[in-house]
């Protein structure tokens, strides 16, 4: 038994440094930015800058916007699937995993063929649809995960039971899904919020390729261009993303069935 | 994950509204007009744009223009990095969350690992190319530590991080947490009694492996490495801001041709966009297929 326990504790050390190393060694890096004395003058530098705040404003206001729409998209969805639809649900979940099998940049690559200015539907011609594209892009990216939260918390509960006990009490469709099956998976929807957040707040790819003011492409420009900033902001990128998922962990504490994080 | 819920239960229940179920599609309009409209129809266009040349009549020359040896080349750096990738990550992620859940650790080893694991699964693009580039690039910290404590520089004896083992290595900062995600419910399945029972009949700790433990795990374990490999071939951000156009993976060569048309030729970018769906689904098919294997086993 003893040399088997000791086999485990060196290879969760091996994961802990890897874990941590990188870390220590981007916030070591972030201090450096005046000769000879560590300093915060890099954190100050980047919030100071005003592109800072005007592409985290943007980053956030746009996940939170992905946040709604994704929540009004997949529990109707999820709902109706499991109180009427069940035999659609392999199709739904094949098309909710369809995200994870197609790349980001061959999605966005896609939308800039038929969305393009001079298309049906022009939703690049200006700078408030491209908002709006990217907004449905980050729906599509999220939705993996958004749906199989939603899911998970749809199944724990008993949609039926209730369903049929608020139609009793004259509830309509918009009552039932706002006023009792909302509240009832609301620690589901919270995780897969969280999750979104963490996922569009610094996404990259789809932002640049159209072409928006996100925090993503901004991280990008100062790392081509700064030597100390970026790694300030990374530590700032990494402190959100552990805020997420950390906010996922309290709110799903005690509930079975939450895989906050898997894929 | 794909047995019909049995809370709902059959539909030979008559529920009161029976009559009126053929309008019940009604309610996934949405839903269905949202995925053709961002998922299936932009995804379709591309791959019959591959199929097109300029004038829009058919062709197999963007797909055999794809052998061309600059796109074959990146091609095989991307297979290349997220295999490596994906193999590091399998092995390594295994090992943790083995050892966490039957390494007969302290209880708290267990909900930390997995905590940390969604943290760094989510941890990648930008930032994490820029934590790589702080740790151990060339003026990095841990290439520094080994430069003044032992005198040994790992840029002489020719590491780089702007190549395939520095990019294999980041890439297996998130590979590795979402190794321990998808496998710790498979381990969990690991019924103690089977090792119990081995050993009582006498199975050394290799035959247990051999016997028993390896033929129940290993569909989990291929399909979560091919679930990695795609998570890796997909990746655009961290190859981007870590090796600027320095490696060619497809994905940057994706990444320049949607942005100005590098190939001079917009028909051979739908057919790039065509061979990386083919890849990713390829493997993503393949780790269905052995999910569902495993599912018989692990419950």
């Amino acid at each position: 038994m003893k040399p088997r326990r000791l086999g485990a504790w060196l290879v969760i050390v091996f994961g802990v440094l890897y874990f941590f190393v990188p870390l220590l060694g981007t916030f070591e890096f972030s201090l450096r930015l005046l000769r000879g004395v560590y300093s915060v003058a890099a954190y100050r530098i980047v919030l100071a800058d005003p592109r800072f705040a005007a592409t985290v404003t943007y980053s956030t206001v746009l996940a939170l916007a992905t946040i709604v729409m994704g929540v009004a998209l997949v529990v109707p969805t999820a709902y109706w699937i499991q109180l009427r639809l069940p035999r659609m649900r392999p199709v739904v979940e094949f098309i909710t995993l369809l995200p994870l099998v197609i790349p980001a940049i061959v999605l966005v690559f896609g939308y800039l063929r038929i969305y393009n200015s001079s298309s049906a539907l022009p939703l690049t011609g200006s700078a408030r649809t491209t908002d709006l594209l990217l907004m449905f892009s980050y729906v599509t990216l999220a939705l993996p995960y958004m749906y199989r939260a939603v899911d998970n918390g749809l199944r724990a509960i008993d949609v039926r039971t209730l369903t049929e006990a608020a139609q009793s009490l004259g509830a309509g469709w918009s009552t039932i899904l706002l006023r009792v099956i909302l509240p009832n998976v609301r620690v589901a929807v919270l995780s897969g919020a969280f999750l979104t957040f963490a996922i569009v707040i610094g996404e990259f790819t789809m932002a640049s390729l159209l072409d928006r003011p996100a925090f993503g492409p901004y991280l990008q420009l100062i790392g081509a261009n700064r030597a100390y900033e970026p790694a300030a902001l990374s530590i700032i990128s990494f402190a959100i993303t552990w805020a997420c998922m950390g906010l996922i962990q309290i709110f799903t504490r005690g509930v079975p069935g939450q895989v906050a994080g898997a894929h | 994950m794909a047995e019909v819920a049995p809370a709902t239960g059959p539909s030979s229940a008559a529920p009161p509204w029976v009559s009126e179920v053929s309008w019940a599609w009604v309610g996934v309009v949405p839903f269905f007009v949202f995925a053709l409209m961002f998922l299936i129809l932009p995804t379709g266009l591309l791959v019959v744009g591959g199929f097109q040349d300029k004038g829009g009549h058919f062709t197999l020359r963007n797909l055999l223009d794809l052998f061309q040896p600059t796109i074959l080349n990146s091609y095989l750096i991307s297979i290349k990095v997220s295999a490596a990738s994906a193999i590091g990550g399998a092995l390594v992620g295994f090992a943790l969350a083995y050892a966490a859940i039957t390494g007969g650790l302290p209880r708290w080893v267990r909900p930390t690992l997995m905590t940390f694991s969604g943290v760094a699964s989510n941890f990648a693009g930008v930032p994490l190319a820029f934590a790589f580039l702080a740790t151990l690039g060339r003026t990095g910290l841990v290439t520094a530590l080994l430069v003044h404590v032992f005198g040994f520089n790992i840029y002489s004896i020719g590491f780089n991080l702007l190549s395939f083992s520095g990019l294999t290595l980041t890439y297996m900062y998130f590979q590795i947490p979402l190794m321990v995600l998808i496998m710790a419910p498979a381990i969990d399945g690991l019924r103690r009694e089977w090792r119990e029972a081995s050993a009582s009949l006498g199975a050394s700790t290799w035959e247990y492996w051999r016997y028993i433990a390896l033929p129940v795990l290993w569909p989990p374990l291929l399909g979560a490495t091919l679930l990695l490999f795609a998570n890796a071939f997909g990746a655009v951000a961290t190859a981007y801001a870590l090796t600027g156009s320095s490696l060619n993976i497809v994905t940057i060569v994706l990444y320049a041709q949607i942005r100005g048309d590098v190939l001079h030729n917009q028909n051979l970018g739908y057919a790039l966009a065509l061979g990386m769906i083919l890849i990713t689904g390829l493997s993503n098919a393949a780790y269905i297929w052995l999910r569902g294997r495993g599912e018989r086993w692990l419950r």
